[in-house]
């Protein structure tokens, strides 16, 4: 507390909204810096991506210091349409989704020089990486920040559009094109729900700034419309099952420092909004509502983990999990907004800071595994799984920091996606306070769920780092990696010990979020860090109490004093006390090689037969001529035949109708135009 | 925070996770002996375990060529991580400040926190059968982690606490009441824990064949005082289940208050119940053999299914009653 007593006079919320529009004009100078690195290339390296860096750490100093303050401030722009000007708002939302955009930009702003470096002496243009870079997070920024609904929309075509490019990065590869396309097309359908959401709630609030939204008085059906194609929009670009497909595609075909933007924070971006229109501008909340969030947030939990379970390509697996955390994300906001529809607001302010902390450490932990995915890529040019093994030895620091990320998506305790899932869980198992018995039991089968795929990823990313990082390198040039240079280490090193920092201080962190639903709920968690900081109890200590650091210190403590104890106490003599190396056990046969080791379809097998029914999955095995075996695994979403195929099918078949109208005449045409002229002067009078 | 962060609390609660390390063996060398008597055999002393620590304790320690640094920290973090786990059951009293520091969550937690790590060091060697015995152990625990959550759960809603001093306070104050979604989750809770501990008929402690071992399997390349922290950490698994089974359903007996007494009668009790529990186990593996490894995610989704019942049962009949 002393240090904010001490800062107190520098915090204010117009420094705070200085500091956001000092990283909006960054980002847009780092895009524009990079228009430079045609003709010099080091541009991009030297001063395009560390600008990224103090663009996340400004962004990162608004975002606290709005917590900090937790008042609204907010803004006319003379940018914008004559009769609809921009405005600019800061508030505790926008200022803890401004820290979540900040403190992971700023890790690929260290990391990112090193390894776009790579890139100076192929044939990709560093143009357009560092344009649109830059200009990706200017859209973001905006997202948050702004306060109608013109420059949200514009703010977020431009994170969509600029990210398209960024996909398209590789576009030599017809894989990377059509997996762009899939993203352009699926982000403007998402698009274009929101903007529809948008238009119902401004035609009974007749003006697009975010205060008459709110205040708008909607009825209950078109609240209910409006809140369902929120749900699709936003739950498209956060990549909610079943709108998933293209977040497998497009997010790791991007350079690994965007796919760390990408998954960290641009999925978040969905997350704000989602969070913006459903729980501050409609502010009706029904009951059906968190339902229907609950059952599509476990569905895309347990959906994604097992499809990033199936996955060999590292980057792919990441995709796929973070489809899963997003999964988590929208468990806790179901269940906090069935509490809030039955009146149980300081449930609903705990569910509500566990999605808000998942968000955070997802950011965290994502960023630091693609950053760890980049490196290994920077040092070994592999991204599937099944030709690594031993990095540990060859890269000692990244394997390190991968091991930190590791632990805290799988929800280990003492790091910090532990910390939002003891939440959540502990949320859940307040529904006996509901007065329905439907929603009674729907919310433990729903925890079920939250369980089993917690189990499951740690299945997942033992398997990664396991396969990857341990055991010996099954091809030659992962035998042979590269150490990665300093700073991509230092961005992985900064990461990793905020995972530590979070999972261990939760109380400070709680402290610090507290703001958020102070201001959108109306209730936070007073009792959180009630009784010190060591102690976390989100109820009451009668209810449940954690204490991080005693946990840390305890394991800490016990586990040196067994290692010392064991190595210098009790094992006096030389020979007990020096470990000697020898082979592994070869069972009297030949000496283990590399191709003996469980590879990563292997290690998977055993889940791929008990969940084999939710996959596509063709497996053969062939005997060939020459006698060797040849095993063949396909293994295929089932929601491309369910879902998209006929969606495809029948926008091709109605295409091939409309074809008719094309007889080449310009005057047919012309008619057309008119006849279309015509009929809408007629629906308007 | 609450009024039992004393002194002598905390030195109960050391002395309390001491008790865990001394006991652990014990329980194994009791089982094996009743197991031994069911099959007609004299069996080795009560006592045969703790001889077996020290013999390996005094062992050179030898470690692949293959492995990296990792492998040699693992046995010292799932020892540590299956302690404090232990440490957070109550074996003697309730109300210590172990409880309070970590609930059942974070038990769950550690318990994967340790076979995380035991999973890493098996797959670390390089060899077919540390990845064999690795993918085969977090299949188990992915089934039966979300089993025991549920089950947990089921005693934390019924106390409205997640906190295992607080759910058997409830209980004990409850008097005996025989309720549907105890019974569900006692079955569900004693599935997971036969699953958890590796016995038969999920695993096979003793064996030595390739096809059929799991937890054996990750163990192969340890040796000294590793596989002694290994085994230690396996036994004392064992018995935090135990104890956590019958302290938590059958709680009668454990002391509340921190009086000498209290703490006699405490131990009294926890070691009949544990005898008691550990003959029920030995009957058990006696007259059933070794399931197939995919007979093995039935026997876990009947675990997760009765415990999810549990739940269910506790919500619908017990809430609105």
């Amino acid at each position: 507390m002393s240090l904010t007593a001490l800062l107190t006079p520098a915090l204010s919320m117009d420094t705070a909204l200085h500091l956001a529009g000092l990283a909006v004009v960054l980002a847009l100078l780092s895009s524009i810096v990079s228009l430079a690195a045609r003709r010099a290339p080091w541009v991009l390296r030297r001063v395009a991506t560390p600008l990224l860096g103090f663009v996340g750490l400004a962004a990162l100093a608004a975002g606290v210091m709005a917590l900090l303050v937790g008042e609204v401030v907010s803004v006319t722009l003379p940018l914008g349409l004559p009769w609809l000007p921009w405005h600019i708002r800061l508030d505790a939302l926008s200022g803890f989704f401004l820290a979540v955009i900040g403190v992971v930009t700023c890790a690929v702003g260290i990391y990112g020089p090193s390894y776009v470096r790579s890139f100076e002496h192929g044939k990709d243009s560093l143009t357009a990486l560092g344009g649109f870079s830059g200009l990706f997070l200017t859209g973001m920024l905006l997202v948050v920040l702004a306060d109608d609904a013109f420059l949200f929309m514009v703010a977020w075509e431009l994170m969509s559009l600029s990210s398209y490019f960024l996909v398209a990065f590789h576009h030599e590869h017809a894989e990377n094109r059509r997996a762009a396309f899939l993203y352009l097309l699926m982000a403007h359908v998402g698009g274009l729900m929101i903007l529809l959401a948008y238009g119902v709630l401004a035609a009974f609030g007749d003006s697009f700034a975010f205060v008459d939204l709110r205040a708008a008085p909607v009825p209950a059906v078109w609240a209910g419309v409006a809140f369902a194609l929120a749900f699709v929009g936003f739950g498209m670009k956060a990549g909610l099952v079943p709108l998933h497909a293209w977040l497998p595609e497009a997010h790791p075909v991007a350079p690994s420092h965007i796919s760390a933007l990408m998954s960290g924070v641009m999925l978040k971006v969905a997350v704000y909004g989602f969070i913006r229109v459903c729980f501050d501008l409609i502010g009706q909340i029904q009951w059906q509502w968190g339902v229907v969030v609950l059952a599509i947030g476990c569905l895309s939990a347990l959906f994604g983990v097992l499809s990033a379970l199936m996955q060999t390509d590292l980057k792919r697996l990441l995709a796929y999990s973070s489809v899963e955390n997003l999964g988590i994300i929208f468990i806790a906001l179901g269940l906090s907004l069935v509490f809030l529809s039955a009146d149980f607001t300081e449930l609903g302010a705990l569910a509500f800071v566990a999605a808000l902390y998942h968000c955070l450490n997802h950011a965290l932990f994502k960023g630091l595994l693609f950053l760890g995915a980049g490196a290994i890529l920077h040092g070994t040019h592999e991204r599937d799984l099944d030709q690594m093994g031993g990095l540990l030895r060859r890269m000692p620091w990244t394997g390190l920091f991968f091991l930190v990320g590791v632990l805290s998506i799988s929800a280990l305790p003492p790091f910090n996606g532990f910390v939002s899932e003891w939440l959540t869980f502990q949320a859940a198992l307040q529904a006996w306070q509901l007065d329905s018995g439907v929603l009674r039991s729907l919310i433990p089968i729903a925890s079920a769920v939250l369980a089993l795929t917690g189990a499951l990823v740690a299945v997942t990313f033992v398997k990664v780092y396991g396969i990857a990082f341990l055991g010996q390198a099954r091809s030659r040039h992962v035998r042979r990696a590269r150490r990665g240079p300093w700073g991509m280490l230092a961005g992985q090193g900064l990461l990793a010990v905020l995972c530590l920092a979070l999972g261990v201080l939760p109380t400070w962190v709680i402290g610090l979020i507290d703001a958020v639903p102070r201001q959108v709920l109306g209730d936070g968690l007073p009792q959180a860090g009630a009784y010190g900081w060591l102690w976390l109890t989100p109820v009451s200590p009668q209810t449940a109490s954690y204490s991080g650091p005693l946990v840390v210190l305890m394991l800490a403590g016990i586990g040196l004093t067994a290692f010392w104890g064991l190595n210098h106490l009790w094992a006096k003599g030389a020979a007990v006390r020096w470990v000697h190396r020898g082979d592994a056990w070869d069972c009297g046969f030949a000496p283990p090689s590399p191709r003996m080791q469980y590879t990563a379809t292997s290690f998977a097998q055993p889940i791929r037969r008990v969940f084999g029914l939710l996959f596509q999955i063709e497996e053969s095995v062939t005997i060939q001529e020459d006698g060797s075996t040849r095993h063949r695994l396909r293994i295929r979403d089932r929601f491309w035949g369910l879902l998209y195929l006929p969606i495809a099918r029948a926008v091709e078949s109605s295409a091939r109708r409309v074809v008719r109208l094309q007889s080449g005449n310009v005057r047919v045409y012309l008619g057309w135009t008119l006849a279309t002229l015509v009929g809408l002067l007629w629906i308007i009078t | 925070m609450g009024n039992f962060l004393t002194g002598s609390g905390w030195g109960i609660a050391a002395l309390q996770s001491l008790l865990y390390v001394a006991l652990a063996p014990l329980l194994v060398g009791w089982l094996r002996k009743v197991k031994a008597r069911l099959q007609n055999r004299r069996g080795p002393s009560l006592l045969q375990p703790y001889r077996d620590l020290y013999k390996l304790l005094a062992k050179e320690a030898r470690v692949a060529h293959t492995t990296s640094p990792l492998f040699r920290a693992a046995p010292y973090i799932v020892f540590t991580a299956t302690w404090m786990a232990a440490a957070t059951v109550p074996l003697l009293v309730v109300d210590l400040p172990t409880a309070a520091i970590a609930d059942i969550i974070v038990l769950v937690g550690l318990l994967a926190l340790a076979r995380v790590f035991l999973a890493l060091a098996g797959m670390d060697v390089g060899t077919a059968f540390g990845g064999m015995g690795a993918s085969r152990e977090m299949l188990i625990g992915a089934l039966a982690e979300p089993a025991m959550l549920m089950a947990v759960f089921t005693l934390a809603m019924t106390a409205h606490s997640t906190n295992l001093s607080s759910v058997i306070d409830h209980h004990l104050s409850d008097g005996f009441v025989l309720r549907p979604s105890y019974l569900f989750a006692l079955g569900g809770l004693v599935l997971v824990a036969i699953a958890e501990t590796g016995r038969i008929p999920v695993d096979n402690p003793t064996t030595h064949l390739e096809l059929t071992m799991v937890h054996e399997a990750m163990l192969l390349e340890y040796s000294g005082r590793h596989l002694a922290l290994m085994e230690w950490a396996a036994q004392l698994k064992l018995l935090l289940y135990g104890t956590l089974i019958v302290n938590v359903f059958f709680p009668w007996g454990i002391g509340q208050g921190l009086s000498p007494a209290a703490l006699g009668l405490g131990l009294a009790a926890v070691v009949g119940k544990l005898a008691v529990l550990a003959a029920v186990l030995a009957v058990g593996e006696t007259v059933l053999a070794k399931m197939r490894l995919f007979r093995a995610p039935a026997f876990l989704n009947l675990a997760l299914l009765l415990s999810l019942l549990g739940l269910l049962s506790h919500v619908i009949l017990e809430v609105g009653a």
